[in-house]
């Protein structure tokens, strides 16, 4: 029990991943209204991005400059989230539009009363 | 020469911001965007030619070295996907493609620039940003259909298609702990010296596996499918069904074998039974569901579940006969859904028949169209001689060699399902009697002259013809295809035999 404890403890960026990673996940099946679901699927995504930026964690180490002093911490995954930001960042913004397009149709983003009023 | 694989993304993703620059100017941009998408078609056709006369190119971008540097990579069985996406989408942009718009044009270029790149792609972090970029076109494209139910299916299909991107992104997170590269080649070689049993190694699978399974619409991932293709306009639901999902597709042979290889499989028999299980559900579910439909547009997305567990049955069973017969799948599903949905979508779109009880006695007004429907949906099913056949007959003859009787025996169940939904469709067509006017030509005996006189009716019966020749070409296709199956098994025999 207490070497778990160890284990959490000493990877907590890890342990936040996999927080947020559930919780968006969560929050995604979940919620009924369709603007939270958005709002879901950001937070999963973030915590996608941060295992990318805490495997790329050294201890003591400093930002990866070529004239700077080593130990440097691994640059790469850095400019891959960089990327991965701005594809979720457009993500974002398609989701956005298409939700005023729903509101403007039904003049609801709860989920169930949009079901009905597609039905009816 | 490696300049040309560079081209292939670039020219239709730099072409993507011509139809924005030009304006209002409709007619223009659809000029612009044809050309680039003919200039598309012939630097396939280049590719496919210098991998024939060389074999395998690849080539780095900005001439860094190959670890840090943009791989791109073609070998047959690429240049033979690259051509598909290619001739898709100028055929589609040509022919079904009426009511073009400056956005929509850019964004039929951004989703040709974003599955060229999935296709060409040698590193498994630059497929992900691909893989977006066609999603987000995707996404856009379905939203330009008319009305409230197109922009919802597009926020569902956009919900689930990038929680499948981030699996797989979290995926390659993983690979990239666990190896400290991305680059295809390094991590082929790179896994092998792990070991294919290492905890992140096997997760790292599932969850690409999984991401994948997602933009391929495995059931029960294919949610997102049916009320996308059947909301949007014809020409995006035939351009998405061709493409999206048979792209993604080969993207996962490739991750399987390329990068994880057959040593993976062999080592962790878990992942292999996980492929042949997730297919076979997928089959038995997909096939059942399809019975279930009466919208035809509803109907034929459903068969693509049906379609695509075969494919990953195929993948499961990793024999070169059941992976040639994957590849084979892949491109005579594609095309055949491609030109029903195209045809079906113009039908919908000029005559409003949309359900399966609209068909009843198609034949009558349009015995061509019928036909033809009929041929294709014979590929589908996998009846001799078409592609369908062939590449069904490759899976067959690959589970027989592994001696897995319960797959060939789905292979043949399914084929059976396939006939029983088939057989509704064309049944209908052909025996059904309607109780007025299929296209609204009013009945066959009374009075249809006077309605083709009027000018609707004339357009009426161009696109009705229009829809019959599409389709009638697509036939043609998929029986040549299946004619010279043992041809283009041939070409991809190299690659697949590296691969195994």
């Amino acid at each position: 029990m207490s070497d778990l404890v160890m284990v959490f403890s000493s990877r907590v960026a890890y342990v936040a991943f996999a927080l947020l990673v559930g919780i968006g996940v969560f929050v995604l099946v979940d919620s009924d209204n369709l603007l939270k679901k958005v709002v879901g699927l950001n937070l999963f995504q973030t915590g996608v991005f941060l295992f990318f930026i805490t495997s790329a964690f050294r201890r003591d180490g400093s930002a990866p400059l070529l004239s700077g002093p080593g130990p440097v911490v691994n640059p790469l995954p850095h400019v891959l989230i960089l990327t991965a930001i701005v594809v979720g960042v457009s993500v974002t913004a398609v989701a956005l539009a298409l939700l005023v397009r729903v509101y403007d149709e039904y003049e609801t983003l709860d989920e169930s009363e949009v079901k009905e009023a597609q039905q009816s | 020469m490696s300049v040309l694989l560079a081209l292939v993304v670039t020219v239709p993703l730099v072409g993507a911001v011509l139809p924005l620059v030009v304006g209002r100017r409709t007619r223009l941009s659809r000029l612009l965007t044809g050309g680039i998408l003919v200039v598309q078609v012939g630097l396939a056709v280049a590719v496919a030619a210098v991998v024939a006369r060389r074999g395998p190119v690849s080539s780095v971008v900005g001439g860094l070295p190959s670890e840090v540097g943009i791989g791109l990579v073609a070998d047959a069985v690429t240049s033979a996907f690259l051509l598909l996406v290619a001739c898709t989408a100028v055929a589609f942009f040509a022919i079904v493609r009426t009511d073009s718009t400056r956005f929509g044009d850019s964004l039929w270029l951004l989703l040709v620039a974003g599955l060229s790149g999935v296709t060409v792609t040698a590193d498994v972090f630059n497929l992900y940003v691909f893989l977006e970029i066609s999603g987000l076109a995707a996404y856009a494209l379905v939203a330009t259909g008319r009305g409230a139910p197109a922009a919802l299916a597009a926020f569902r299909y956009l919900l689930v298609g990038t929680v499948g991107a981030t699996l797989y992104l979290l995926g390659v997170g993983y690979l990239y702990v666990a190896t400290g590269t991305l680059s295809m080649a390094g991590l082929n070689a790179a896994l092998s010296a792990i070991g294919y049993d290492s905890p992140l190694v096997i997760a790292s699978f599932v969850l690409i596996a999984v991401g994948l399974g997602v933009k391929i619409a495995l059931f029960p991932l294919h949610t997102w499918k049916p009320a996308a293709y059947a909301t949007s306009p014809a020409d995006v639901s035939a351009l998405l069904a061709t493409l999206v999902s048979t792209i993604a597709g080969y993207a996962l042979v490739r991750l399987t074998f390329g990068v994880y290889t057959l040593g993976f499989l062999t080592d962790v028999p878990a992942a292999r039974v996980g492929l042949l299980v997730a297919g076979a559900v997928s089959v038995v579910a997909g096939g059942v569901l399809t019975l279930r439909q009466t919208d035809i547009r509803r109907l034929l997305a459903y068969s693509s579940v049906l379609q695509f567990g075969l494919i990953v049955v195929a993948i499961g069973l990793a024999t070169p006969a059941a992976v040639t017969g994957a590849l084979v799948l892949l491109l005579s599903h594609a095309i055949a859904k491609g030109g029903l949905f195209a045809s079906v979508g113009i039908l919908a779109r000029e005559f409003d028949v949309k359900t399966v009880a609209d068909y009843t006695g198609l034949v009558r007004d349009a015995p061509l169209f019928t036909v033809a429907a009929s041929v294709v949906f014979a590929s589908l099913v996998g009846l001799p001689p078409t592609a369908g056949f062939a590449g069904k007959w490759y899976v067959a003859l690959g589970a027989v060699a592994a001696e897995s009787w319960t797959i060939a025996a789905l292979v043949v169940g399914s084929t059976l399902l396939s006939i029983l939904y088939v057989g509704r469709v064309v049944e209908t067509m052909v025996f059904g009697t309607p109780t007025a006017g299929v296209l609204g030509r009013g009945g066959s005996e009374t009075g249809g002259q006077s309605h083709v006189s009027t000018d609707g009716g004339q357009l009426h019966t161009q696109s009705l013809t229009r829809a019959s020749l599409l389709l009638a070409a697509v036939g043609g296709v998929v029986v040549a295809l299946g004619l010279w199956s043992s041809d283009l098994a041939l070409w991809f025999q190299p690659v697949v035999e590296g691969w195994l």
